[in-house]
Formats: C-alpha cells, structure tokens, sequence
C-alpha cells in the first residue's frame, strides 16, 4: 500500500496547554481522538512527556508532535507520522509568531487568557479544517485585524474597573 | 473541569484567569444581552468568546440552549463591529453541529461573502460552507466560482479551501469549477496556488491521464510555493508507485531535481519520497542520502529528527548506502533530543560494524529509560535486525533484552522484547537455554496476559527437548498457582507437553494435574482432564496428535461446521473431517514486529482469506453439495498486465471437484461485456461439468465467473493437468462517457493463457509443531522411499526452496532454513491430501556438484505416497 495518500489535511491537532498540564486551546481536526476524555487522556501523555525537556519535536502514540514552550505556556502542532515534519512545524512557527505579535512578545498565560478572541481568530486563519490556510505570521496578524485593546476608560463598567483595581492589588501583595 | 482548573489555579497564584468560575448556564444567561438594543459590541464579544472557551474545553452543549444561543447570536451581525462579526463567523463554525436551523444565516454570510469589507469575506466564505449541503451550494455555486478566482489571496485560498471540504459531500457540484481552479492555480500568491493544486488533484485523482497531464504542467512551468512543490512530489511519487514507472521517468527527475530546491521543506519531501519508493538502488538513493547527511548537522532539530528517521528508514533496506553518514550519525547520539539520539544510534547499530556493537549498546542503555515507548520499540527492532546480522552477538544483546524486560514499560514494548527474544532463540540455538531463563523470570512478575501465555506456549514447545525439562516445570506450576484463568489454562498445556515428552518427568507431571484438576476454572479443568487420561495412556500416538500437534482446522470453518450440526441433528457423529483446514498456519510464523507508527484500531481476527472464498462459493447454488472447501490457490495471471480484459483465476480444490474462479477485469470504457464464461480443454480426464457465468461486466468493474470441473475418479494419481482456456462473451459497444450500451451485441472470444493444476493444489500446508511425534503417529504403514538427483540446482537453499513451492507442503521445525557452510540437509514438510490424508515427506539433501535428494513420504493411504513420489520424479 502506498504510505499516504496525497492530501492537503496535514494537520490533526493544534493544542496549547498551560504548565500544569491543563487545557488552553485544543483544535482537533479530525476523528483520532473522537471524544473529550480520549482528548485530555492524549493532552495529558503529550504533556508527560515533553514538558521537561526542551526538544522541539517527538514520536507519540504514532503521531508526530511539533512542540515549543514559552514562559507558562506549551504550544503543540499533531500530525501524521507520514507527514513532512517541517511542515508541522511551519504551523507551529506561524502560530507562535503570530501570536507573539499580537500579544506584543508576551507570550504568557496571562496575556493570552485576556486575548482568547485573538488566538480565536488567528487559528482559524492558519488551518481551516486540517488543511494549513496560512503560513506567513504577517498576514495571519493582518487578517486578525485586531483592534488596539486600551479601550478608554469610560467604555469599562465599574466592576471591571473594580476587578482590575483588585487584581493589581494582589499582585503587589504577592510580590 | 473549569472549577478544578480555578481552584489549582488560585492555589499557585500563577495569575488570573478572566473565564473563572465559568458557569454554562451563567454564560447563556449572559447571552441575553445579545437582545438588548443598541448593541454593546465589548461585551457582547466577551460572551461570545466565552461560548467559544466553553466549547473548546469541551463542554457539552444540549440542541435547545445551543440553538437558543445561535438565534440570539443572529441578531449582532447588525453590528459593524469588525472582530465581533468575526467572532460571529466562528461561532456559526463551532456550533454548526450542535443547533438547529443554522442556515438561517445563509443571507447574512452571503452579503458578506460578497460585500465590500475583504477582512469579511474569506472567514464568511468558509463559515457559509461549514453550514452548506449539496442543494444550498448550487444555489451559491456562482459565488463560490467568483471567489475562487478573486484577487484577494485570502478570498481565493478560502474558497478553495472550503470546496475541498465540500468535495467529500458534493463532488458532483465541486467537479464544475475545475477551470476556476485551474486560473487560481497560476496565481502569484502562494498559498493560493498550494490550495488550487489540492483542490485541482482531489478532483482528478481516479483519472490518471488528468493526473499525468497535471503534472507535465507543473513540473515544466514550475511553482513558488514550496506547500504546493510538496504536494507534487507526493502526487508523482504516488503516480510512480501506481504506473510502476521506471525511475527513468521524467518523474522520477522531477522528483530527483526537487533535491537541488532552496526550500528544506521541498528538499526533504524530495528525499523521503525518493527513499519511500520500492526497489531504489543504492546508486539513486545517493543524492537523497547526501541531502539527508547535510540536514544531520542542521541547528533545527525537527530537521535532524526528519533526517535521522529517514535514515533510519534507508538502513533498514539498504544499510551500505547510509555508512557515509556514520560519522553525522555518531554526533548525534548525544543529542539533546532523546529522539533523535535513539534514530542515530539505531541507524548505526544498523550500519555499523561488528566492533561497534558492545560500545553503542552501551550507550543506549544509558538513556533507554528516558524514551518514549514507541522509541523504545524502535531499540528492540534496531536489537532484533542486529541479531540476525550478527549471530555472534547474541549473548551481549541477550543480556541488554532482559534488562529491558525488567524495565517499566507498555505492552507494545514488552511485546518487542518478547517476540525479539524469541526470534534469537529461534536463530541461535545455543541462545536457547538463557532466552528461556529471563522469559522464566519475566513471567514471575508479568501483567500481560497475552505475553504470559505465549512465553507458556514456548516453554511447552521448546523445554521438554532441553537438557534439563525440570527445571522449568517450577516456572510453569507457579503460574497455576497463582495467575488468571488464561494463564493457568496455557500452563496446564505447556506441562502436559513436558510430561508426553519426558518420560522421567511424567510421574510428577501427574500429580501436578491432579492438583489442577481441582481448579476453580472450567476451563482450566477440562484441560487439565483432558491431558490426564490422554497422558495416562502412554501412547506415543495419543500424544502425537493431542498434545504436541493441536487442531489444523480453520477455526471460523469449525464454528460454522458446528453450528450446521446443531441445525440439523443426525445419528452421526461429528466428522472432524468436513471442517475446512486452516490455511496459513498461525504459530511459528517469522514474527514480523510491528512498525513504529501503529495503527491504533485494535486488531481485528480477520476471517482468513479462504473463509472469505467458502463463503462466496457456498451462496452459488451449483456448488452445494460440493463439502468443504480444501484449498484456494494464490491467483494466476491469465492475461499480460496491460491487455483489454484481465483475467485471473483462483483454483479452489474440493474433495472430489475443483472450481475454477475466473476474476474478470473489462478495461475498455467503450465496451459492456454480458454472459461472460472461460471455456476450458483439459488436457487429462478431467471433466468439466458446468460454466457459471458472469452476467455482466461494465468497464473496470471486476465480476467473477465459475467453471466446475470433477477430477477423475478412477485414477486417483492424475493430479496434475494442463487446461487450455478461451474467454466466450457477448460484446455491447457503449458511450464511454455515459455508459449507456447499444440495444446489439455480437458474440466474441478471447484465447487466455493456459492454466496449469499442479500436485501442490490438491495439497494444503499444516503445521506440526513437533514433527518427530507426527512422523510415528502416522507411521510406516506406506512409508516409501527413493533418492533423485537434481542436477540443475546449485545450492541447497534453492532445493530447499524449489521443493516447497513445488509440493505445497509447510516446512516444519524451521527446516526451511539451511545453516551457512553446510553441504547436507534435511528439509520436513508435512500437509493434508485432497480427502484428509496426513502426508508428511523426509528430504535428505546433499550438495555435491548438484544436489542429490533422498525423499521419504509417510501417508495414511497409499496412493498419496505414490501420487507424491510420481510427482517429484
């Protein structure tokens, strides 16, 4: 049998996790781990196993793993073992750079919880369906078009206001 | 789940999280606001990305909130908020399968796909499609043909995109933008050409001559995008395989020239694609090893774990071509990446000299535990192909096996360490006794029933011919003592085994029964009977065909045979003998470890491909009555391969008939051939008493046609036959392109190659495990001798192997392999004759200028003997 069928679906699973193992973001593009628990059992053996070493690239469960780690957070492109690894890791690079972008270097749990709409969004600009859309972080980052976030003060409702007040004045105890 | 994750979360401090404490229904209450006028586009986008979070940690979602959600979500498309209508198309895409009536949003998306805002219409464009089925499409088909040609690359590459997925459902509807795809395809823009060329071949793929004609174009006008150059090289690599090209096809040089691109991406997919193919020679596998070799010492590690795995791959087959890189290689075994490290070092131990072996090992067993399974998988097949290259090691790769073993591990793993060790007990017979000692230990503590009971079945099988059978039964008895039902069943057969054997042993063996006579298990107990008295008895016989030598019979063949006995009650008892036999033997088979990337369906028993033929040919009606089928040859080719029909025909052998299956193949798309029969000249006494044949045959769809034939009753000995064949049809000329046949017909024919019926099809293949038993059980009642001299054979490997194909029979106790250096040999082979008759043959080989062959058969019935020794003078 021929090993692959030429296909544009390069991609099965785009996946960020946080440094506890739990689930960010999780895309999965089609039916190897069709449900939630074979999911999480799937992100909880990936996470085993790359999160102490700072490798790039691995072998699991069949599958290849293209990984990249930053600050707090695990970035992971799935792909067939068939598949071309650098074209997962295109994947992965253009994802991280974008986001980068987007989150001005702060690529952190953090920022990046206070712009799920902008990961959102920039997803689904890089692959459509398993099929890689774009490669090019300038153009995923363009298409995003977010808008600037430092929305004026007077757009905010008190609570949000309250909110924040709260969460920096934790912060300087904390520190 | 998002309360455990809050709660970690509030514990480590590591910061907020702004979507804590989501509640589902909270957040659909929230959703209200979507209602509210005017619309707050802030904090209607903070809800929808909650739906989304909610989604994507995999909340589930019932169809009326969903759907209620959905409708009220409709409402913020009168926003002009930029990311909210974003935000919007994504939701529609996520809860596509969840609501109801989603095609309400069909205007809405269609406005945008066609407006003005460019930011809108690639993600409109893809979200109308999620929602879209055949009917709906055509209705947007002149959009769609518009947008696949826009100038905007991310309109273009959307709509391409989203027709590929729409393919699958409606290619009918796809099929007509072909021309679009094809101007989209020349775009300067290059992800637009990457998609135009998936979308171009997913339409083509089943005509190979649009297929062909595809690629002249590209590879001759060449493409900026390296996605698309390596979707290319992957179309022509399949196009190579499929053709059966020669690799002085242009595209094979295509594929070759991609080597020299600037892209490593396009220079990888080049080199893997050339590796990938079948029978490469060391001379065009070169320049895609010196590509390799300089990505070894690329920064990127995904490149050098790409490298080093391909490597790997060209080792397996074709290690002198790897031995350049050796010395890369050995600068990677210290690798950061534990992967690839272990690709270097398993490559190696394939490339690499005898002398390096000890030191490499070495090295492995420094990191072995910090690897993956499925790396460690690839360790023990890197261990198993070393054994075999150098037999010599074994003791040293024995040694590293069973600290493996003791090692924590997942099944897969073990199983390669099992199987790996038992393939070296199998290769070096010197490796016997210490192999079966760390399988001793390794069952006292193993968890894996399928292992125990396998590594039981070897003991059984190997230990009673040790010099010392005692000392295993300890090993065996512990299991009955203390393992699962399975286990203690599989040990209860393994020590009946050394007590038929050992006639010393036999006294304890016996009362060890005994104690398992009284086990929990019913199964275990029956065995345990069972053995008992047969063991009692004390007769070589008895022994011979119940304990060493199991059933050969087809077990789904069994089943079906057992449940038509309880259909029909009758005074007779069960006849073993109408059960078809097994036809691939299913122990002591070349244990072929399983590839790195395995599959992860579970494995299913599939039928056997003779169950599958019993089958088919018991639901034609001429046929019943016929008793089970025997054998099932391995197809014949009756035709050249590129000839107008293909015919090939499977010989199925029956008691007293044989049946002849023509496959039929019409090539032509202008023709429909009906009344399709292959009319057969023997060439002996056979006759041929009926044609079935094959009512229709459209173009490139198979049908199968039937003759039976009965073999001649009166001389038994007329095995072989030689019958001339001529395919008879009624010929319908037809519209290639619709199908549509004319109302005439004119008769034809079409002479086929002969086909021969030879000794080996009125013989199936069984296994004896222990032919030394089976040999006295059948006894020399006919046993008959004579000696030949086979003077146009070189080797005994080539005798060996000419004697097995040409009798049919199953080569036991590995005689199939002839040591190196040796100028005698003999080959066992046993097998069933047509009519159940155990036929087991003794070939004595001996190289002298020619090889001369003393051949002994042992039958139940006489003739048999004389059909074989008829057969081989």
């Amino acid at each position: 049998m021929f090993p692959t069928e030429p296909s544009l679906y390069t991609v099965k699973a785009v996946l960020i996790l946080d440094n506890d193992g739990d689930r960010l973001y999780a895309k999965y593009y089609d039916d190897t781990y069709p449900t939630v628990k074979e999911q999480k059992a799937f992100e909880k053996n990936i996470f085993n196993k790359t999160h102490r070493t700072d490798s790039e690239i691995a072998l699991l469960e069949g599958l290849t793993v293209v990984y990249k780690s930053n600050i707090d957070l695990f970035f992971y492109v799935i792909g067939s073992s068939h598949e071309n690894e650098l074209m997962l890791m295109a994947v992965l690079n253009c994802l991280f750079d974008s986001l980068s972008q987007m989150l001005r270097k702060n690529v952190e749990r953090r920022a990046l919880l206070e712009n799920m709409e902008g990961l959102f969004l920039a997803v689904d600009e890089i692959v459509d369906g398993g099929v890689i859309l774009e490669s090019d972080p300038q153009q995923v980052v363009h298409r995003v078009a977010l808008r600037g976030d430092d929305v004026p003060l007077t757009e905010q409702t008190v609570t949000q206001v309250l909110q924040s007040a709260k969460e920096q004045i934790k912060w300087s105890l904390l520190r | 789940m998002i309360k455990k994750f809050d709660k970690k979360d509030e514990e480590s401090g590591s910061g907020s999280n702004p979507f804590q404490h989501l509640e589902k229904s909270a957040v659909l209450q929230e959703a209200r606001i979507f209602n509210e006028t005017p619309i707050n586009p802030r904090r209607c986008l903070h809800i929808l990305t909650k739906i989304i979070y909610l989604l994507n940690q995999g909340e589930h979602f019932g169809t009326t909130e969903a759907t209620e959600a959905f409708f009220a979500m409709t409402r913020l498309f009168q926003s002009n908020d930029q990311t909210l209508r974003r935000m919007c198309y994504l939701t529609i895409k996520e809860m596509a399968n969840i609501s109801e009536d989603v095609i309400i949003v069909t205007s809405s998306l269609t406005k945008d796909m066609t407006g003005k805002e460019d930011v809108y219409r690639g993600p409109a464009i893809r979200a109308l499609c999620r929602i879209t089925d055949t009917t709906m499409l055509q209705a947007i088909e002149r959009y769609m043909k518009q947008a696949i040609v826009d100038k905007v690359p991310s309109v273009s590459s959307s709509a391409l995109v989203s027709s590929l997925h729409m393919v699958k459902m409606s290619y009918d509807v796809v099929k007509r933008w072909v021309n679009e795809a094809q101007e989209a395809a020349s775009s300067d823009n290059i992800m637009v050409q990457y998609h135009a060329l998936g979308l171009l071949y997913h339409l083509r793929k089943n005509d190979r001559l649009a297929v062909t004609k595809m690629l002249n174009k590209f590879t001759k006008s060449g493409l900026k995008s390296p996605f698309a150059y390596c979707m290319l090289i992957r179309i022509a690599s399949k196009l190579l395989d499929e053709t059966e090209g020669g690799h002085d096809s242009p595209l094979f040089d295509f594929i070759e020239s991609c080597l020299r691109n600037k892209n490593e991406m396009v220079v990888y997919e080049a080199a893997s694609a050339i590796v990938h193919m079948p029978n490469c020679t060391a001379r065009e596998l070169a320049p895609a090893v010196s590509v390799l070799q300089l990505f070894c010492s690329s920064p990127k590690a995904a490149l050098r774990y790409a490298a080093v795995r391909t490597l790997n791959k060209v080792a397996m087959k074709h290690p002198s071509a790897v031995t350049a890189c050796n010395l890369d290689l050995e600068n990677l075994i210290t690798d950061s990446n534990r992967s690839i490290a272990t690709l270097a070092i398993t490559t190696l131990l394939k490339t690499g000299s005898e002398s390096s072996v000890d030191r490499l090992m070495k090295q492995i067993s420094s990191f072995v535990s910090e690897i993956s399974d499925e790396f460690k998988v690839v360790v023990v097949q890197a261990i198993s192909a070393l054994c075999q290259k150098y037999p010599r090691k074994h003791s040293v790769m024995m040694n590293f096996l069973s600290n493996m073993l003791r090692d924590d591990g997942g099944f897969e793993y073990k199983r390669a360490i099992v199987d790996c060790i038992i393939s070296i007990i199998e290769e070096n017979p010197e490796s016997k006794e210490t192999g079966l000692a760390h399988l001793c230990e390794f069952i006292e503590d193993c968890e894996h029933t399928v292992l125990a009971t396998k590594i039981l079945h070897l003991l059984g099988k190997e230990g009673p011919r040790t010099p010392q059978p005692s000392k295993y039964i300890r090993f065996i008895f512990n299991r009955v003592v203390l393992e699962s039902e399975a286990v203690r069943a599989a040990a209860v057969s393994a020590l009946a085994k050394f007590g038929a054997q050992n006639d010393d042993l036999l006294p304890s063996v016996l009362v060890l029964m005994q104690r398992c006579m009284m086990d929990s298990d019913d199964e275990v107990r029956d065995r345990a009977t069972f053995y008992m008295n047969v063991l009692q008895q004390k007769q070589k016989a008895l022994n011979a065909a119940y304990i060493f030598n199991g059933l050969s019979v087809s077990i789904p063949g069994l089943e079906k045979s057992l449940h038509q006995y309880t259909l029909e009650p009758s005074e007779k008892p069960f006849d073993m003998k109408t059960v078809p036999l097994a036809t691939t033997p299913i122990t002591e088979q070349k244990t072929e470890i399983a590839p790195v990337a395995t599959s992860k369906l579970p494995e299913k028993l599939a039928p056997s491909r003779q169950d599958i033929y019993q089958e088919q040919l018991a639901s034609i009606p001429e046929f019943q009555g016929l008793g089970p089928l025997f054998k099932s040859s391995e197809p014949v080719q009756l035709t050249e391969a590129e000839t107008e029909y293909v015919v090939r025909c499977v010989k199925h052998t029956f008691a007293r008939h044989m049946v002849f299956q023509f496959d039929c193949t019409n090539t032509l798309n202008d023709q429909l051939l009906q009344k399709v029969v292959v009319q057969m000249e023997p060439s002996e006494a056979y006759e041929v008493i009926h044609y079935i044949p094959a009512p229709s045959l459209p173009y490139s769809q198979p049908g199968s046609c039937y003759t039976l034939v009965r073999l001649p009753d009166d001389d038994p000995t007329a095995v072989s036959c030689t019958f001339s064949c001529t395919m008879k049809y009624l010929v319908r000329d037809c519209d290639p392109n619709t199908g549509e046949p004319d109302d005439d017909g004119y008769d034809d024919e079409y002479v086929l190659e002969d086909l021969e019926v030879t000794v080996a099809d009125h013989i199936q293949k069984v296994l004896k495990p222990n032919f030394g038993a089976a040999w006295e059980e059948v006894g020399d009642e006919f046993e008959k001798e004579e000696t030949f001299a086979l003077a146009s054979v070189r080797t005994l490997d080539e005798a060996v192997g000419n004697i097995i194909s040409f009798l049919g029979m199953q080569p036991c106790e590995r005689s199939d392999k002839v040591p190196e250096n040796k100028n005698s040999h003999v080959l066992f082979l046993a097998g069933v004759f047509r009519g159940s008759h155990d036929v087991l043959v003794r070939a004595r080989l001996a190289l002298a200028d020619g090889v001369t062959m003393q051949v002994t058969v042992r039958s139940s019935e006489e003739t048999v003997v004389d059909v074989i020794l008829a057969s081989v003078g």
